[in-house]
């Protein structure tokens, strides 16, 4: 029994805000170097999914892990103990994530965003980071935007730099929100080229995406969420080219 | 009458060049606002009871320079406590924690809802309430003991009345530029394992400097001025210098003037150190940042010299 565990293991995840329940018993997993992509109609419950994988929510039922361990909680003799601030950040810190609305940082520029983290959360060395950073953000196609401030970027420039941003970190996976939907159609290839270059390195990402090309090029794994629970999850081509649920092929006839 | 004329696309198309409409009523407005500016100044020019004389004597008087003195360092020092206290309430004020935002909201109530001038005679006359005064652990030992009468002297009082109540609308301030940066900025930052704290100090704040430094320049320019209610509690300010010479001498106006002058003179210089404030602090957030008054003249000065415009490094604005 030396398997590695999976890098993402949820078991029965319900999440409520308020009286809404937005994940209604979510089992999924996602193994290391594996890309999946998470489908569905906007409200079935994949942005916030993806949201408790780095504890931005906290579930309310059911157990969700990382890289076998549990994701918030620490399991002592069968009670669980929440994890201590300082505990979750250095967690969140292995795991990279990338926002639909890039979020990044205005009053920096693309370095600075670049070497934020690693020097406030990891301590490194200025000089190493700005190093890394410049390697980083040449090999997301951004070498002349280095001291760009983020408002005299383009959308998909902004993306590509979140990106770099999220990767000086790191992560030994990374969890992308939606990182197309803001940007107009002719900057949405230059986004994607880039993710396709990182799950080519082996990288373990979880999409929520509506790029159905996308999904079915690299995805490894498609799951279709439909009101808070994985309707139907397979390699992308099955679920994309003979779905067997009928809410996954009335979704998929709407947007192919 | 206007008129475009294309010339097809060998030639660039032809500027338009139109008779602007007539404004008379422009006209009409800057001569009776020019008229009512000569009449004033004639007045005051001309009547002899200003006695501008007098405001020369005085304007560099020692006494009312050290008032100047106590008034800025008043405002400094009142101002200074009122921003540390001001982002601490801001931030009790959005905790999680009922109690503590509570305790915050208590404060600003009381503090916002009493007039400074009250505050100000409340702690001279702190004495009358608490004797003595014991600073240390609650119901513990104490570190600072000793009689409130020479513990809390005038300045003192002065300095505390007007920090607390800064203090209060300073939260209100601060408060709101936290809440101005967009709540996907802290999802960011905690995404990359930086802690709460770090995403205040780092990333909340320094953006929220650009909603809060407008309205902390007001302030401050507000709080030069509202110190010279300290003069009510024999505090030597500004105000208290000018009135203890006049007490004498009678040349009641042309002394008001002088301090008004030496009031003008600083809230100016107040207003040139928040445009360079808010510069800096609103880099980032526009394309290009507009170019200085100083840039601005110097392009001025050498498009008459070479027929070029200037531009500055980060390019001119407009």
């Amino acid at each position: 029994m030396s398997a590695r565990p999976p890098m993402v293991l949820a078991e029965g995840v319900h999440k409520r805000f308020g009286r809404n329940e937005v994940l209604r018993g979510i089992d999924l997993e996602v193994k290391a170097g594996e890309v999946l992509c998470l489908l569905g109609p906007s409200g079935s419950g994949k942005s916030t999914f993806l949201r408790c994988i780095n504890h931005l929510e906290r579930i309310n039922v059911g157990r969700l892990s990382v890289d076998g361990e549990l994701v918030g909680y620490r399991e002592v003799a069968g009670k669980l103990h929440e994890l201590r601030e300082s505990e979750v950040a250095r967690k969140r810190a292995e795991i990279g994530m990338v926002f639909q609305h890039f979020n990044l940082f205005g009053h920096m520029t693309a370095l600075e965003n670049v070497i934020s983290a690693p020097i406030l959360v990891k301590h490194e060395p200025r000089e190493r980071a700005r190093e890394r950073a410049r390697a980083l953000l040449d090999s997301v196609g951004l070498a002349d935007k280095h001291d760009s401030y983020p408002s005299q970027l383009s959308g998909g420039q902004q993306q590509r730099v979140a990106i770099a941003r999220a990767l000086a970190m790191e992560p030994k996976l990374m969890l992308f929100d939606e990182p197309t939907s803001a940007l107009d159609p002719e900057l949405v290839g230059e986004v994607l080229e880039v993710m396709r270059a990182l799950a080519r390195d082996g990288m373990t990402m979880v999409v929520v995406t509506h790029e159905m090309g996308f999904a079915r090029e690299v995805a490894d794994k498609v799951a279709f969420m439909d009101e808070g629970v994985v309707v139907e999850e397979g390699p992308p081509g099955e679920v994309l080219a003979n779905p067997r649920q009928e809410r996954t092929r009335a979704f998929l006839s709407k947007v192919l | 009458m206007s008129s475009v004329r294309d010339t097809g696309y060998e030639g660039r198309p032809e500027e338009i060049r139109a008779v602007p409409v007539r404004r008379p009523g422009r006209w009409i407005a800057a001569a009776i606002v020019l008229v009512l500016v000569v009449a004033v100044v004639h007045s005051i020019a001309s009547n002899p009871r200003f006695e501008w004389h007098v405001v020369g004597e005085y304007l560099f008087d020692e006494r009312i320079l050290e008032g100047l003195r106590v008034t800025l360092e008043l405002t400094v020092i009142a101002m200074a406590i009122g921003v540390v206290l001001g982002v601490l309430l801001a931030v009790m004020r959005l905790s999680l924690n009922p109690l503590v935002s509570g305790a915050s909201w208590l404060y600003i109530w009381f503090f916002r809802g009493t007039p400074v001038l009250v505050q100000i005679i409340f702690w001279y006359f702190i004495s009358a309430l608490y004797p003595k005064i014991d600073i240390g652990i609650p119901f513990g030992p104490a570190f600072i003991h000793g009689n409130a009468n020479t513990l809390i002297h005038a300045f003192t009082a002065a300095v505390l009345a007007l920090g607390l109540n800064e203090g209060a609308y300073m939260a209100e301030i601060v408060r709101a530029g936290i809440i101005s940066v967009d709540e996907g900025q802290s999802d960011a930052a905690h995404s990359l394992g930086m802690t709460r704290l770090q995403t205040l100090r780092r990333i909340v704040l320094p953006q929220a400097m650009r909603v809060i430094i407008p309205p902390t320049g007001n302030e401050t320019i507000s709080m030069l001025k509202t110190t010279s209610l300290v003069s009510v509690i024999a505090v030597p300010d500004l105000l208290y210098a000018v009135q203890a010479i006049y007490a004498v001498n009678f040349k009641t106006i042309p002394l008001l003037i002088t301090a008004s002058i030496w009031y003008l003179v600083c809230t100016s210089v107040l207003y040139v150190g928040q445009y360079y404030l808010e510069r800096h602090y609103g880099r980032g957030a526009t394309r290009e940042q507009a170019a200085t008054p100083l840039q601005r003249v110097r392009g001025i000065l050498s498009f008459r010299r070479t027929g070029e415009h200037f531009r500055t490094s980060s390019g001119e604005h407009r």
